[in-house]
């Protein structure tokens, strides 16, 4: 029967907060007993970043010491220790985990249309591991440090110096143990928990660049493992295998270091070659350019990675037939990198291109990685080697790709992911003034260390006054130092500041490919309220653009 | 005669009971984030494996170390493997071998829901990982009495180089060995001892009845760890204890 | 089968023994390590069903495993055994 249809003004109730992976829960053990991977890659966000100033502060000390060409604002033992605990905590407690611990956990199970990573215990697992770690580090170094270099070469490790080695050793062998176990979960997850349909050949790039890097943390970290064990046995127990006083090598310390040192460093490259594929493609909607190339190129810089180290002992001793086979080698490892490069770049030619936040620090890295990458090769070739090895020339250089390079990508992805991760939208405006003072801090620090060690300042010396002439390009480089500082010191204000002002994201703001975008921001608990099945390429990027109204919905259905 | 309506709720509740059966047919071993049993049976495989891929190169380490050494001072290395116990390490050596059958009994137990056989294998297995430690012990103990342990109270004197009689080896060298003969067996050991703790947990998992054929994950990835701490020892022995002993 | 791998391997190493009490020369080591590694093979593929296994990604993970050690040995090696060829 019809009646007489009065409106009825029924006053609409305020939104409410869908249930979501961050208010799912409150309390301390909520998180600190979580197996959810995206509250464990949380709290590993916040962990680095402690290390991360950490590690930054070693650093202006150092830059502020080097202010000067006498060494007048820390002994020279202290400075030894400055350097030292600045690599230390910068290598094995913020780069190596960074991109893996933080956005791989959050995003790997997304990215394949998983609930969860094979393993979340261990998940757990990990990140305790590197707290102990981390936790030992500091006690370490609020008791007395270590002066080693973050290199702690034999026999000035075992035999000479009386500084906390052993506890250093463990620390790191303990935050080892994390990286590992966080490799070991995202190979099995890649292998046994991607979605229907989601082929090897429709991965997001992101994840074949954290395929590989699970292979690298897995199969280098357990020889610097035990050869920390090594070092605690000849320190502790004297059982001396490196020790010259008994028929020992010390350079058998440095082939065993650099086995896995080297391949560290593709573990801190790799993930951020992975963010900048995802940012490239996004902001220039476009498929990648060579999705195949680019997919191998990361599993041959992965395997071509672990056939160089010796490069890091061409003026140590070796035998030069050695040095001539890996410099050749150094040479080789280089073109999968070149490859990632040279697609970027045809992906971006006649793309579409916004230039937003997470595609300035795409811009930045391209350049950056590409200077530093290129200075690598320099380093490759035995002749240049051996004048600049040891030098600021070679600090430059690991500076622009771990810096330049892999923290680029790493706020790049922070930025691209923020409104997934928080449900938030970080100011536009800021990000972007950030981005540039990151940039032009960045270079004004480290540009001059590549002048510098070429007219032969070496590195690890608090005192140049026997070069007076060096004062000027290193009061450049701290000069930048403090404006890289400031740019690194916005995100963490705006972010936190978006935590709570910023304005509440879509579910996928950059209309980006990829399956971790067609779930809630911030998603729930178990990811996707279906299994999400796969029937697309990936980067389908037309597709997404294309004006058809009728087109079928690729996004799978999630509770409103 | 049951009319249509009836017929149709019947044959939605026979559905719905057997979907019931269905469900309660579900391992509950089955953890959430997987889709299927085999899923996560194939997860905690690779899992396994993987983590044994890590250990070999762990390992691996030591073995680089001990390449190059023995490669330097044969002679020395010579001098010093002839004074450790041969008939102690072959013994260990048969001692792990038994162990890795008793481990294969195990899963063969567990696959086929024979579980007495299964606690059998289990504690057959750890009793010789005891017995493979307490040779250790004795071994050790044997260096220890004849000052081969590296420190400040090693000696290594008048050791004749086997085949060159009046020659003798370089102590110092000699202790290079003892270094890593102490750390490879000794971390050889270690892993033993874990293995041991792995094998006690899988016994009570047993004794309880956990383990059925569709689910006994844990005896079969339990077993892939103890074979490859078989394995390392298989060899560590002519490594360690065999160099030059036909002299 | 499981007894007949088990047999092998005991064979195995009483083999290993008695070669080792004969002077076969610079053969010795080999020979050792060439027992050694079919004894290992004989557990890896049949205790640890590798030979049986429906996957060929336990296959690869083992050889993967089984690579990047010979890539320590191998290419450490090229140190060691041309350091006194200058």
């Amino acid at each position: 029967m019809s009646m007489s249809a009065i409106p009825l003004q029924i006053p609409t109730p305020p939104p409410v907060e869908r249930e979501n992976y961050l208010n799912k829960e409150y309390g301390v053990w909520s998180w600190l007993l979580t197996t959810d991977h995206k509250r464990i890659a949380l709290l590993y966000l916040i962990s680095i970043t402690f290390f991360f100033f950490i590690g930054g502060f070693f650093a202006l000390l150092i830059r502020l010491e080097l202010l000067t060409p006498a060494g007048d604002l820390v002994q020279a033992d202290t400075y030894n220790k400055l350097f030292t605990m600045h690599g230390m905590v910068m290598v094995f407690f913020f780069l190596i985990p960074s991109i893996p611990a933080v956005l791989g956990n959050f995003l790997v199970p997304l990215m394949i249309g998983a609930k969860d990573l094979a393993f979340p215990k261990i998940n757990l697992l990990s990140w305790y591991l590197y707290i102990i770690g981390g936790v030992m580090m500091m006690h370490c170094m609020l008791t007395g440090g270590v002066d080693t270099g973050w290199t702690f070469y034999a026999p000035f490790s075992t035999s000479f110096t009386n500084t906390k080695i052993v506890e250093a050793g463990l620390a790191i062998f303990v935050a080892g143990f994390s990286s590992i176990l966080t490799g070991l979960n995202f190979v099995v997850t890649i292998h046994r928990m991607r979605a229907p349909g989601m082929t090897w050949s429709r991965l997001p790039l992101f994840i074949w660049a954290h395929y590989a890097t699970s292979i690298i943390q897995l199969l280098g970290t357990p020889v610097v493992a035990v050869t920390i064990v090594l070092v605690a046995a000849e320190r502790a127990l004297h059982l001396g295998i490196f020790d010259p006083k008994l028929g020992g090598d010390p350079l058998l310390f440095q082939h065993l270091f650099w086995f896995y040192s080297h391949p560290a460093v593709y573990i801190m490259i790799l993930p951020s070659m992975g963010v900048i594929t995802e940012i490239i493609a996004c902001f220039s909607r476009k498929r990648i350019f060579g999705y195949h190339f680019v997919a191998f190129s990361s599993i041959a810089i992965a395997v071509f990675g672990f056939l160089v180290w010796a490069h890091h002992m061409f003026v140590a001793g070796i035998s030069v037939y050695s040095a001539l086979v890996f410099s050749f080698l150094s040479y080789a490892v280089a073109l999968p990198s070149a490859i990632k490069v040279f697609n970027w770049t045809a992906t971006l030619y006649k793309g579409s291109i916004r230039y937003d936040a997470p595609m300035l620090y795409a811009f930045g890295f391209l350049g950056l990685f590409t200077i530093g990458g290129l200075t690598g090769l320099f380093l490759s070739a035995l002749g240049i080697d051996v004048h600049v090895t040891d030098t600021y020339f070679v600090v430059a250089h690991f500076h622009y790709i771990m810096v330049g390079g892999a923290v680029m990508g790493y706020l790049g992805g922070m930025h691209f992911w923020w409104p997934k991760i928080s449900g938030r939208l970080y100011p536009e405006g800021w990000a972007r003034l950030a981005a540039l003072i990151v940039f032009i801090g960045f270079n004004l620090t480290f540009f001059p260390q590549f002048l510098l060690g070429y007219m032969g300042m070496p590195r690890r010396y608090y005192d140049y006054s026997h070069m007076p002439e060096f004062q000027i390009l290193n009061v450049f480089s701290t000069a930048g130092s403090t404006v890289l500082g400031v740019g690194y010191l916005l995100p963490m204000v705006y972010f936190l500041w978006s935590m709570r002002y910023g304005r509440p994201a879509p579910d996928n703001p950059w209309k980006a490919a990829g399956l971790e975008w067609q779930t809630t921001s911030p998603p729930t608990t178990f990811n996707f309220d279906e299994e999400p099945v796969v029937t697309w390429e990936a980067y389908n990027y037309e597709e997404i653009d294309a004006p058809h109204q009728d087109a079928p919905s690729k996004e799978v259905p999630v509770a409103r | 005669m049951q009319d249509s309506a009836s017929v149709s709720a019947s044959a939605t509740t026979a559905v719905h009971d057997h979907h019931g059966d269905a469900h309660a047919a579900h391992n509950p071993a089955l953890l959430h984030h997987f889709a299927e049993p085999e899923q996560q049976r194939d997860a905690a495989s690779l899992g396994m494996w993987v983590f044994l891929a890590t250990e070999v190169m762990f390992f691996g380490g030591l073995f680089c170390a001990y390449l190059v050494y023995r490669r330097w001072y044969f002679s020395d290395f010579a001098a010093a493997s002839k004074s450790i116990n041969m008939w102690l390490g072959a013994t260990n050596t048969a001692v792990l071998i038994c162990s890795s059958l008793t481990v294969v009994l195990a899963v063969w137990a567990a696959q086929t829901a024979r579980r007495t056989l299964l606690i059998i294998s289990l504690v057959l297995t750890m009793l010789l990982g005891v017995a493979f430690l307490a040779i250790k012990g004795v071994e050790y103990k044997e260096k220890f009495d004849e000052h081969h342990v590296p420190g400040a109270s090693f000696s290594f004197d008048h050791e004749e180089i086997p085949g060159h009689p009046g020659e003798y080896a370089n102590p110092k060298h000699a202790q290079m060995f003892f270094s890593l003969y102490f750390v490879m067996t000794g971390l050889h050991a270690l892993h033993m001892i874990i293995g041991l703790g792995i094998f006690a947990w899988l016994l009570t998992m047993s004794w309880k009845g956990r383990f059925t054929p569709e689910w006994h994950t844990p005896v079969e990835i339990g077993g892939l760890y103890w074979h490859f701490v078989d394995i390392v020892w298989i060899y560590l022995f002519p490594l360690l204890y065999l160099i030059d002993r036909h002299k | 089968m499981y007894f007949a791998v088990f047999t092998a391997l005991l064979v195995g190493t009483a083999l290993t023994v008695f070669a080792a009490t004969l002077d076969l020369g610079s053969l010795n080591a080999p020979v050792a390590l060439g027992i050694a590694t079919v004894k290992a093979t004989l557990v890896a593929l049949f205790f640890m069903h590798v030979w049986h296994a429906s996957e060929k990604l336990t296959k690869l993970v083992v050889v993967a495993a089984l690579f990047f050690l010979m890539l320590l040995l191998g290419l450490t090696m090229t140190d060691y055994a041309t350091r006194l060829w200058s």
